[in-house]
């Protein structure tokens, strides 16, 4: 495949960004990278808003009660915690939704990008919504601010604290949980530090709590203020200095670059590459702007073999699907099941190290489900897996209300009406499923207007060449005739839209 | 070596059309290299008398993981001791209710079908199972069990799916592992090579002879016979593998499927989709299945009381099956569970997480039978919960290898100390 500017131009927007919009298709071929990447910044340095879908019945609760002086959740009745505990898993999910509809439409591709990228890496799994959010909050307004600005907020979050147990860490009995995750997964990693620094470093973030409004905490009676020797530095330490130390290692730039390498550029590092962008992240002071220009303002950024070279993570792939095909789903809820059946589901993360990314994406049921989405998606097909239970989350009720909402009762009716406006190609072969049983259906409305435009130009010979053209970042070795025998080819609308699903229901969409 | 394939089917089969639909299949004949391999005249005389076509020594591990933290005290129950009737005035059950197997020890008394297991000699109890630091988590504890790394390491693989990328680089067919699921779990997950899921052969290999993912897979296959090394063929070939996996595992699913009757329960259905293949020539030497949930916080009686019911039911079945088809002394099932419970109840009717739990163990072919080790003792707790005194690891060590005869030091990364019932 050669590599053309459309490409370098699709290839920045699904790196930077979640892909091309269908509105972006019109400038792809002829705009320039430059052009492309000033945009991406200009869109993405404004104010941003929060994202807020904590429900008054959750702040009632817990704020209105917490106004008495003895706000403690063990003073709720069982009831009232139940009551809790629920909306606030309901809020977790249209955070989620309300994040996910941020990352499809919104211009600040950029920031939404970075943003995924520091949620899987200041990993946290919090029932509290409050957390959850405010966690958010600062990812979100960080994204693209300072790495050590981050570090130190995340570090003070009531979502960090309570999910390793810094509340926990006092004086005279220390909880290294923190401590020893700060290293490992936010700053140096593994294999940079001795046991004998986790321990110091634990004694270092005692009295570290956050109260029940996720209000950082300095509980002065229970920090240890002794002195401690850490990274080979020997002083009466507390938490801030412990991350100046950890910031002022070059390990620290280089791990953090190494693991956004792989984000943006390539799963396979190039060191000398990651040494030469590490050492100016740390000379210019860990500002993460100053990173992702030099990436993206380099020429090898746009190399051959690091586009298309990436596995698409689940909510890169739906994300870039609702970009590139703009719709409206009737049921928003499904696109959890389809997160947890593809094994990313935001806020959930399956540890503290965040999601694995790359080749541990794919077994072979995730890669059997991608496959099928966009068929799903066009069509009134069912599915019928059912993701895994997460006991974390249900508290030993088998919860199963986003499958029941994703069912469809008006299944059969909708089938019969949509089924006939089908070409028998499409009918007959998976496009609009089969085996209506007891499955859901993801029931989107697709509006091709813009989609359909981009073509409306084109001879018919020329068709597949340019829809492969949009959807594909990977060299494809698809051959025209297998994807005609699966188009449908009654209308030309017919064909590009088959088409376009057709493609997107290979391996090589896969890739991005 | 024909004729001999066709006696057994005799044997076996009422129908001479079967035999011949049986004959015409390419996949009786390969029969399993490792049935053909093992394969010596004694044997071959005493498979002749049986009903299966499997010799004997083709082991088979089925791993049942009993999602959501199962209450062991609840399970396996010192009915004579005073603290654990003190710290559970509501939720302990009375020696009477029990189904004992000695004087001291009862099992929960819906889970008769196991007493019956252990008067026949059929069951392992280990007791006080767990790991250093437990983790209270449930999705950190089963990460900690699915992937047997330590409490502060954190492992992409997992146990069973490292012992795939010892044993199987280069085998033929990627269905050495099989979770009886949709997704696949970290357990199943290694480096290189990856279990496959399934909630029926039928459904799987309907859902991957959809037209176009065949010719796809096959276009590709056409052009890159050599595999290649991109990320996108590394896709391929998870799907060619997965077509391929999908029309063998239907295949053997219909060879000798079970005709013994199991309850209409999930676990039940599940269980009776791996005895048809544990009768067949498949080369699947693990299973993979959970029940659940049992995060009893709140009103724990009936919900263990209807999950005990499920597994006691199908369990039972399933042995049945594989005691009628010889296949009993082959097969090893485990249950596990990421942690059990405190000790004490709560005040819901329930109890919280907690550390120690316990395991069964069921096969017709273990070494030491009935309680492996001693209960748990009550008196020496941490924080009111259980002390662990078996590593989980060395269980999966033992299992590895001396049930699947594989190496456990490259698989676990640690010198395990082997356990002694099997």
């Amino acid at each position: 495949m050669p590599i053309t500017n459309q490409l370098k131009n699709q290839h920045l927007l699904w790196r930077a960004g979640f892909g091309p919009m269908a509105e972006d298709l019109e400038d792809l071929s002829t705009g320039r990278q430059k052009d492309f990447v000033n945009a991406l910044w200009k869109a993405s340095s404004g104010k941003i808003s929060s994202i807020e879908v904590a429900d008054n019945a959750f702040k009632g609760l817990s704020m209105g009660v917490g106004e008495a002086v003895a706000m403690q959740r063990r003073e709720l009745s069982p009831e009232q915690k139940k009551e809790l505990r629920k909306q606030s898993q309901k809020d977790i999910k249209s955070l989620n939704l309300a994040w996910l509809n941020e990352m499809v439409s919104s211009d600040a591709q950029l920031r939404e990008k970075m943003a995924l990228f520091w949620h899987g890496h200041f990993a946290s799994r919090n029932l509290n919504i409050f957390y959850q959010q405010l966690l958010l909050d600062t990812i979100r307004r960080n994204a693209l601010g300072n790495f050590g600005d981050l570090l130190r907020e995340v570090s003070r979050s009531a979502a960090m604290i309570n999910f390793l147990n810094n509340n926990q860490n006092k004086k005279d009995h220390p909880n290294e949980n923190f401590a020893r995750e700060v290293m490992e997964l936010f700053t140096m990693g593994r294999g940079n530090y001795t046991e004998q620094d986790v321990k110091e470093g634990a004694r270092a973030f005692t009295g570290w709590g956050a109260d029940l409004n996720g209000e950082f905490q300095f509980r002065k009676g229970q920090h240890d203020d002794g002195q401690k020797t850490f990274l080979g530095r020997t002083g009466r330490f507390d938490g801030d200095e412990v991350l100046n130390i950890l910031l002022e290692q070059k390990q620290t730039a280089r791990f953090i670059t190494k693991k956004l390498y792989r984000y943006l550029v390539n799963e396979e590092i190039d060191e000398a590459r990651v040494d030469w962008l590490a050492g100016r992240f740390f000379q210019g002071n860990y500002e993460i702007k100053g990173l992702l220009q030099d990436i993206f303002d380099s020429e090898w950024f746009y190399e051959p073999r690091n586009i298309g070279s990436r596995i698409k993570s689940p909510v890169d792939l739906l994300v870039g699907i609702r970009r590139l095909l703009p719709m409206k789903l009737e049921n928003e809820q499904v696109q959890l099941v389809l997160q947890r059946l593809l094994g990313q589901l935001l806020f959930y993360p399956p540890n503290v190290a965040g999601w694995p990314g790359g080749s541990a994406w794919i077994d072979s049921s995730t890669l059997m489900f991608r496959l099928r989405i966009p068929g799903l998606i066009y069509g009134s097909g069912t599915f019928s897996q059912r993701p895994k239970d997460d006991d974390d989350q249900m508290m030993g009720m088998k919860d199963r209300e986003e499958m029941k909402a994703a069912g469809g009762e008006d299944r059969g009716e909708r089938l019969a009406t949509r089924s006939g406006e089908r070409s028998a190609a499409a009918k007959g072969e998976g496009l609009t499923g089969r085996g209506g049983r007891g499955g859901q259906m993801i029931r989107a409305n697709i509006d091709w207007s813009l989609y359909l435009k981009r073509f409306e130009k084109l001879p018919r010979e020329q068709l597949l060449t340019a829809i492969s053209g949009v959807t594909l970042q990977a060299q494809a070795d698809l051959n025209e005739g297998l994807l005609k025998k699966y188009a449908d080819s009654r209308s030309r609308e017919d064909f590009i839209k088959t088409a376009t699903i057709r493609l997107m229901s290979t391996p090589e969409y896969q890739l991005c | 070596m024909l004729i001999l394939r066709f006696l057994i089917a005799i044997s076996k089969s009422q129908n001479l059309k079967i035999i011949f639909m049986l004959l015409k299949r390419r996949g009786f004949f390969q029969a399993g290299s490792l049935a053909t391999a093992s394969f010596l005249l004694p044997k071959f005389l005493k498979a002749f008398e049986r009903p299966s076509v499997i010799p004997p020594g083709n082991k088979v591990l089925v791993v049942l993981q009993l999602s959501g933290g199962n209450d062991g005290l609840n399970t396996v129950i010192p009915v004579h001791n005073d603290i654990y009737y003190r710290s559970r005035p509501r939720l302990g059950i009375e020696k009477t209710g029990a189904a004992l197997i000695t004087d001291e020890v009862g099992l929960h008394p819906a889970l008769t079908g196991l007493k019956g297991l252990y008067d026949d000699g059929s069951l392992g109890i280990l007791n006080s199972v767990g790991y250093p630091n437990p983790d209270r988590s449930h999705f950190r504890s089963m990460d900690i069990w699915q992937t047997a790394s330590d409490s502060k390491e954190f492992l992409q693989t997992g146990w069973l799916g490292r012992y795939l990328d010892a044993r199987c680089s280069g085998c033929e067919k990627p269905t050495q592992a099989l979770e009886i699921d949709d997704v696949v779990s970290l357990a199943l997950k290694g480096e290189q090579i990856k279990g496959i899921a399934l909630k029926d052969p039928r459904r799987l290999y309907e859902a991957s002879h959809e037209g176009y993912i065949r010719e796809l897979s096959a276009q590709h296959a056409s052009l890159r016979s050599g595999g290649g090394e991109r990320p996108v063929d590394y896709l391929y070939k998870t799907m060619a593998e997965t077509i391929s996996g999908a029309d063998y595992i239907y295949d053997q699913s219909r060879l000798r499927p079970s005709s013994a009757s199991y309850p209409n329960t999930e676990l039940g259905k599940n269980l009776h989709t791996i005895a048809s293949l544990i009768f067949s020539d498949i080369n699947t030497q693990v299973y993979y299945l959970s029940l659940g949930s049992f995060d009893t916080h709140v009103n724990q009686a009936a919900q263990q009381q209807r999950l005990f019911k499920e597994l006691n039911d199908a369990l039972g079945s399933f042995v049945s099956d594989l005691k009628a088809n010889h296949r009993f002394e082959d097969t090893l099932l485990l249950t596990f569970s990421e942690f059990g419970r405190r000790v004490a109840q709560n005040a819901s009717g329930g109890t919280d997480h907690g550390t120690a739990n316990n395991m069964f163990l069921v096969s017709g072919g273990l070494k030491q039978k009935g309680l492996i080790n001693g209960l748990p003792d009550l008196n020496d707790l941490s924080e009111g919960d259980l002390k662990y005194r078996v590593d989980f690891k060395d269980i999966y060590a033992t299992v590895l290898n001396k049930w699947l005869g594989a190496d456990d030091k490259t698989i676990l990364g640690r010198q395990s100390s082997y356990l002694d019932f099997i």
